[in-house]
């Protein structure tokens, strides 16, 4: 009898390939998804069931189905992304400065003055003095980023 | 970024202005500006002084090691009093528009200190 094709492992390698490499260009940018990357987890669950059955079907049925190298090498390779993907997300993402001496509520926020795009220069008493859309200013958001370089 | 420009008017009828702050130069945040569509402030802090001032500074994050902010947001009133911070514990994580404008209209209405 011919041996069918294993495809639950393979299919479900590809999700685990999709549920890590899916985070940064697509569920980080979704405000629901961002925070916590419970959609890429979903699909690494999801994926990882179906190499579960793949490997099942490997072992227990190997007169029907075939891929038992392959069931063991994609499932040690689909367990190295999930690694990789938990350690970029839950411990490097997270090493970030203390900001101790952060300005606090209730502080004043130290003044500055720095070049906009137009290369003028800008200070934030200014910002604060000035209006916003036709409106006196209220209040401002200072938004400190990585940058682009 | 996007987000914030997208949700701009808000911001504009509450007389909440914007101003994004980085090591990039002026010159990559015009092109940056332009290419995106931006309309608040994008600021230049190239030696990172006002990021050190403010205690976000993240040395050596940067693609080849240099010095950039760590994400980070500090809402001012108009007195130049901090009314608001949000330093989050990883860098895929940052305030949100709709945070902030809810943050806002709970302190324009809650009496003046009570939030404290």
């Amino acid at each position: 009898m011919k041996r069918r094709w294993n495809a639950s492992l393979w299919v479900g390698f590809l999700v685990m390939l999709a549920a890590a490499f899916s985070y940064i260009p697509i569920f980080a940018r979704i405000p629901a998804t961002r925070d916590f990357p419970w959609v890429n987890l979903t699909l690494f669950a999801t994926g990882a069931a179906l190499i579960g059955l793949g490997l099942t079907r490997a072992f227990r049925r190997p007169d029907a189905y075939r891929g038992k190298v392959a069931a063991v090498v994609l499932a040690a390779l689909g367990a190295g992304v999930l690694g990789f993907f938990l350690v970029g997300t839950f411990h490097f993402a997270r090493q970030l400065p203390q900001s101790a001496g952060a300005p606090r509520v209730g502080q004043k926020a130290p003044e500055f003055s720095l070049l906009d795009a137009g290369g003028n220069p800008v200070a934030l008493s200014s910002l604060l003095s000035s209006s916003v859309g036709g409106r006196q200013t209220r209040a401002i958001l200072l938004i400190f980023y990585r940058g682009f370089w | 970024m996007r987000s914030f420009q997208e949700r701009l008017a808000e911001f504009d009828a509450r007389g909440l202005r914007l101003a994004a702050i980085s090591v990039d130069s002026p010159a990559i945040n015009r092109e940056y500006v332009r290419k995106e569509g931006y309309t608040f402030a994008f600021l230049s802090d190239p030696a990172a002084q006002v990021i050190r001032r403010y205690d976000v500074l993240h040395p050596g994050a940067g693609p080849e090691g240099q010095q950039v902010a760590r994400p980070g947001e500090f809402l001012i009133d108009s007195t130049g009093t901090v009314r608001w911070v949000n330093l989050t514990e990883s860098v895929l994580v940052r305030a949100r528009p709709g945070q902030v404008l809810q943050v806002f209209d709970d302190l324009v209405r809650a009496p003046l200190g009570a939030n404290r």
